[in-house]
């Protein structure tokens, strides 16, 4: 209804308690507790982390409630919010290596230092529909038998490799030139490996699953092999200046995805193996490889390879990848356009005026000379 | 009583936003960005861009650049299509209400800040005013070349060939150029520059406008601006010079001729009226006692009907 357009103000909200309502549901059903969202919904939780570029769980399992459950809605809500919070200074980088490991698997080697440690995973479960967990109770809980932690060193693959020159070697920071920030920055191109990183470990799930996916079908081939996939928690640090030393903020959970890829070399460089790099907040296993795959296609131009699908393209991946963009301006079609759409009504009805004018003048011109005949 | 988590207590502290929304460094940053953009007219000045609490694509740019020049004495005001009472301007005046705490207003004449996304009101503005504008693409030449690197260039080398290819061909193909709005426009014969999706009807309000122009793109972290009194010229040629859309009739509710006007459908079988879509131009018309064609019909009671809620009798 026209009036809807008009009287806006009540309208909207009356949508948003209706909102809040349909949110709620049926109020005979206890409602979800964040702790419920954070324990169980683990990965949905993981992704609006990543994605809302904020490490913080409860106010991840907060946005996905409040969301219904749409986590790109949800990952919205974290970005909001996080604009709003004050900046201190940057942490100092990861160790990796020196992560508490729950889950690392390597394709690349049968067995390596630190053992190959599946953990928590779907990969090798049947897809099969558990009618068990349908039941209120989930039952008692079954025992899990865990490896034995002896504090074994678990070197990354990418680290052993490199040990024989077989692989590129990790770029040197350089302590001149900061590690770019594109929340503070605007993007601008052609962007550098650090900012196409933060991009990509931003991105949306879909998009960048959906470029690795054309990379091994042939769009841009990089020849991955999965070195290594680790999941677990690492320390994050702060160098503080007034103390002078660095202190450990707090442990959070990452997936990094080191994919090993070949390299011909040139007359420059010997051949090596390159890498693709992917690491994602929580565990998110299916984002951190597609990650890694994407960056090793965006790097074609300083392996000197040749550009020739849209997963190399710097600027088509960086502009598209992020969802909150992407959303909010498709979804931006449902605001009114009358005032534009009226022009483009004058102009159309205008043209096929014109357009029907000609036609008669043709089917006159067409008719004359047969009268006159 | 449900253990809700620990919900830490910086959730329940929200609500202390600062004047605005905005922290002070981030409104400086934009500030540096605007008067960039007014020592350049027409050029795209890039700025960080945050994160909004509306989806880019609703505004955000506009937004930002308003929370930067919004002081408490100003009063506001906030269009979309020409009108105070759309969806979107209801919300995003709502925003400033609740973070700003400012006036507002719905009288063109009374504001001295108007943010408006795709219309100019037909009043002219004053010195004393900003005219901030939403825009969803900054660049012009963008459905011409995807790539920003490239577009950039060509700005910097002021190469505009395409643009006018463009619009040869439409002239070509169609017998007229084909755009309605957005119309590219010269500034300070310069910078080729998109005037936001306004339809082209608004073109010549913007040459020599006495109010400053802002222009955001938060989706695309873009800045411009166009100084009061500044050349503005929408592109043509010679044979084909620039035109407005021209409408048939006055409006159907204050008579009101050479304004923009929206066509509202009233049934099925082809009954439509043409109305103002500057809404606060046409109540403050009908105010002063003038009455359209379709003033009586019992249409207009329905499509005139004002936030107030009273009809138009």
């Amino acid at each position: 209804m026209y009036v809807a357009v008009k009287g806006g103000e009540k309208a909207i909200r009356n949508a948003h308690k209706l909102t809040a309502k349909r949110r709620r549901g049926d109020t005979s059903v206890p409602a979800l507790t964040l702790e419920q969202i954070a324990q169980q919904l683990a990965h949905s939780v993981a992704r609006v982390m990543g994605e809302g570029s904020l490490y913080d769980e409860t106010l991840a399992a907060l946005a996905i409630k409040q969301a219904r459950g749409d986590l790109i809605e949800a990952a919205f809500l974290m970005r909001a919010y996080r604009t709003t919070l004050p900046r201190f200074g940057y942490s100092t980088p990861v160790d990796t290596g020196a992560m508490l490991v729950e889950r690392r698997i390597s394709a690349t080697y049968k067995d390596l230092p630190g053992g190959q440690v599946l953990g928590p995973t779907f990969d090798y479960s049947h897809r099969l529909l558990d009618f068990a967990l349908a039941a209120e109770d989930d039952g008692a809980e079954q025992p899990v038998e865990m490896a034995e932690n002896d504090d074994q060193a678990m070197p990354r693959v990418t680290d052993l490799l490199g040990d024989e020159g077989l692989m590129e070697p990790d770029p040197v920071s350089d302590e001149e030139t900061p590690v770019g920030d594109l929340t503070r920055e605007p993007l601008s191109f052609p962007a550098d490996r650090d900012l196409r990183l933060q991009n990509l470990a931003r991105g949306d799930e879909g998009f960048l699953l959906a470029l690795a996916y054309s990379t091994q079908r042939g769009y841009g081939r990089t020849h991955p092999f999965a070195g290594e996939i680790r999941y677990g928690e690492i320390e994050v640090e702060f160098f503080a200046e007034e103390l002078g030393f660095a202190v450990t903020l707090g442990t959070i959970k990452v997936t990094e995805c080191q994919m090993v890829n070949q390299f011909a070399g040139s007359a420059q460089a010997a051949p090596t193996f390159t890498r693709g790099y992917g690491l994602v907040f929580g565990q998110a296993e299916r984002k951190a490889m597609s990650m890694s795959m994407v960056d090793r296609s965006l790097r074609w131009q300083e392996l000197g390879e040749e550009p020739m699908a849209p997963a190399q393209d710097v600027e088509f991946v960086l502009s598209h990848s992020d969802n909150i963009q992407a959303t909010g301006f498709v979804e931006h079609l449902k605001l009114p356009h009358y005032v534009d759409f009226q022009a483009e009504l004058d102009l159309v009805r205008r043209m096929r005026a014109e357009w029907f004018e000609k036609r008669q003048q043709q089917e006159q011109g067409e008719a004359a000379p047969e009268a006159a005949q | 009583m449900t253990d809700t988590a620990q919900i830490p207590d910086s959730v329940h502290e929200q609500g202390e936003y600062n004047f605005a929304y905005l922290d002070e460094q981030t409104k400086r940053m934009i500030r540096r960005a605007i008067l960039k953009g007014i020592a350049i007219p027409g050029y795209q000045v890039p700025f960080a861009s945050r994160e909004m609490p509306m989806p880019y694509g609703w505004g955000t740019g506009g937004v930002q650049v308003t929370a930067a020049i919004l002081g408490k004495s100003d009063c506001l005001k906030m269009i979309d299509q020409g009108s105070d009472d759309t969806t979107n301007a209801v919300s995003l005046r709502g925003f400033f209400e609740k973070t700003a705490g400012v006036r507002t207003t719905c009288e063109t004449a009374e504001a001295t800040i108007i943010q408006t996304r795709h219309r100019i009101p037909e009043k002219t503005l004053r010195e004393d005013q900003i005219l901030v504008f939403q825009v969803p693409i900054p660049e012009p030449l963008r459905y011409l070349e995807p790539r920003e690197t490239e577009t950039r260039k060509m700005h910097a080398l002021e190469d505009y060939g395409l643009m006018h290819v463009k619009l040869y061909e439409d002239i070509a193909k169609n017998g007229h150029i084909a755009t309605t709005y957005a119309y590219p426009v010269k500034v300070n014969d310069r910078y080729v520059m998109d005037p936001s999706p306004t339809p082209k009807f608004d073109n010549p309000k913007i040459d020599r406008m006495a109010a400053l122009q802002l222009y955001g793109a938060g989706r695309e972290k873009r800045i411009y601006a166009i100084p009061p009194y500044t050349k503005v010229k929408s592109l043509d040629f010679e044979d084909y010079p620039f035109e407005i859309q021209q409408f048939d009739k006055p409006c159907g509710l204050c008579g009101a001729e050479n304004v923009y006007l929206d066509e509202v459908i009233l049934d099925d079988k082809g009954g439509r009226m043409f109305v103002c879509s500057d809404s606060d131009y046409c109540e403050e018309r009908r105010a002063d006692g003038h009455l359209g064609p379709m003033a009586a019909d019992p249409a207009a009671a329905r499509v005139g009907n004002t936030k107030t809620g009273e009809t138009v009798r």
